[in-house]
């Protein structure tokens, strides 16, 4: 990662894009995480999802913060690459490979950065799919918080973005940002019981969003 | 800033020291109450100095820079609208569109090209953008798409690019015949725009003080319980009584207005800004949200603050247009 590019960024170009042509509406942002190492898992609707978590985030946090992208879109083109590693600082995680690969595990990555403090941020849906739609959570988020049950995972439900730049679109349309953060959950749960706290503790921050139209 | 009379520059300054009399109100106040939550009207202070100072700035550089900052406005609160109001996913280019509209409704403002100013948005964006939408086929919720976003732009950028026009107007008509023996200089009548939009901005949230002021110890009977439960007869009576009297006073020493012009005026932006401020009240409820976002701390997003505008500032406009630029 390039620290001094990756600020320079994000205070020049994500904060005045946010602020001014999308603007976010934090609910509770209390609630996240001061510092590492945390979790912050979220749905996905748009590439913008990672910058407008990152911009609440603040600068302060943000040399810790570190998204979890897929390795197999954001790895394969040389500039998509080089700014994704070195700009958004993420942890590439194979979507395809599931299984141990020579004697390391596909989350050791994940677990490296948590244990030098980081705040990883996580999109369980896997895939921006249909904006504005929840897809099903991949179990990922459990097998971390298995590996680290002391870590506190924070659920953040984000609305608007998917309005703003779709998945397949290129032009970008001015909408606000609704970003409503949860409270933590239990991260010594079990996979089942855990995933589905996630899934509620989403549901119900959804439904504090007024009126939902996106036909 | 040849262009801003001395009284104007007056009248500024006077805002900001009313500013600085209630932050030194609020200190003593929590002096003496301490335990009070007043976050909120701190918030609302800080965020009025923010206003005053932007719009003093913006104003100091020229009458265009003005203008610019009521551009700004009036795409936040577009933005604001259609964030809150139900659209459709096909119409993301129609909603692009809309936006870019804002450029040249200001546009013709800052050029004084009245005829463009007054046709741009109800004739040529009122057929371009229906058109965008039937070229994409989808013809379900046609009419609450169409309906929706016409109506925003009529309040976000029509009504409010009158407040923009308002500063390049420029006085004709021989006001000679001034009643009172306060005369405004020759730089207030050459560039009477800075004094006319003051005077609308100031009339416009002195009613919302007046309202409060008469109506939390006289309120009674409701206006409309079902839309605005705070807002009484009372406060509505009271504060367009009053606002008429402030009128009165301010307009001919800031506007090239005389006494009777300044009064009619100050009874029509106060009744005109109450019933513009419950339209929105009603548009909120419809949209089951408190407000229209958190961009202005202390008051929630720009169309919760500019509501008294969106009838007014048009009315206004045209009263001054019809009675000294014919």
């Amino acid at each position: 990662m390039n620290q001094i590019l990756r600020i320079a960024f994000f205070a020049l170009i994500v904060r005045p894009l946010m602020m001014i042509v999308l603007g976010t509406n934090v609910r509770r942002s209390e609630l996240l995480p001061n510092s590492g190492p945390a979790i912050i898992v979220a749905n996905h609707n748009s590439h913008l999802d990672v910058f407008a978590l990152m911009n609440v985030l603040g600068l302060k946090r943000l040399p810790n913060v570190r998204p979890v992208a897929a390795a197999d879109y954001f790895m394969t083109r040389r500039l998509r690459r080089w700014f994704a590693t070195r700009i958004v600082g993420i942890i590439p995680i194979d979507r395809s490979k599931i299984r141990r690969e020579d004697g390391k595990h596909p989350l050791d990555p994940i677990s490296e950065v948590l244990q030098n403090n980081g705040i990883v941020l996580l999109f369980p849906e896997g895939t921006r799919g249909e904006p504005e739609k929840m897809d099903d959570f991949q179990s990922g988020v459990a097998h971390i918080a298995r590996r680290h049950p002391e870590i506190p995972i924070t659920p953040v439900f984000m609305h608007g973005l998917g309005k703003a730049l779709p998945k397949g679109e290129a032009l970008l349309v001015p909408f606000f940002c609704d970003m409503f953060v949860g409270r933590p959950l239990d991260s010594q749960l079990k996979k089942r019981e855990l995933m589905n706290q996630l899934i509620a503790s989403m549901d119900e921050l959804a439904a504090e969003l007024p009126i939902e139209a996106w036909s | 800033m040849s262009h801003l009379a001395w009284e104007i520059r007056v009248t500024l300054l006077s805002i900001f020291a009313m500013l600085a009399a209630s932050n030194c109100i609020l200190f003593f106040k929590m002096r003496y109450y301490p335990g009070v939550d007043d976050t909120l009207i701190r918030h609302r202070i800080r965020t009025w100095w923010a206003l005053a100072g932007l719009f003093s700035l913006a104003l100091s550089v020229s009458p265009q820079g003005g203008v610019v900052f009521f551009g700004f406005i009036s795409f936040l609160a577009l933005k604001e609208f259609l964030s809150m109001s139900p659209t459709r996913r096909a119409d993301r280019r129609v909603l692009f569109y809309a936006y870019l509209s804002v450029i040249p409704q200001y546009y013709f403002a800052s050029t004084d090209n009245y005829q463009m100013f007054l046709v741009f948005i109800p004739v040529i964006t009122f057929a371009w953008l229906p058109t965008r939408m039937w070229m994409i086929g989808q013809s379900d919720g046609f009419q609450k798409a169409a309906g929706t976003l016409l109506w925003a732009l009529m309040i976000t950028v029509y009504s409010l690019s009158h407040t923009a026009y308002l500063l390049t107007t420029s006085m004709t008509q021989d006001t000679a015949s001034r009643t009172l023996t306060l005369d405004v200089t020759q730089v207030a009548e050459q560039h009477a725009g800075p004094g006319l939009l003051i005077f609308l901005i100031i009339m416009a949230e002195a009613n919302d003080i007046f309202q409060y002021v008469s109506g939390k110890p006289f309120g009674k009977k409701q206006v409309s319980p079902n839309i605005a439960p705070g807002k009484t007869y009372a406060g509505l009576i009271g504060g367009i009584m009053l606002t008429t009297c402030l009128a009165g006073f301010v307009g001919p020493l800031i506007t090239p207005m005389d006494l009777a012009h300044s009064v009619f005026a100050g009874f029509m932006i106060a009744s005109v800004g109450f019933a513009g401020e419950l339209c929105i009240c009603a548009l909120k409820r419809d949209l089951k949200i408190t407000n229209f976002g958190a961009t202005l701390p202390g008051h929630g997003g720009v169309l919760d603050r500019v509501g008294n505008l969106i009838f007014s500032a048009p009315l206004f406009f045209h009263f001054i247009h019809y009675c000294y630029h014919q």
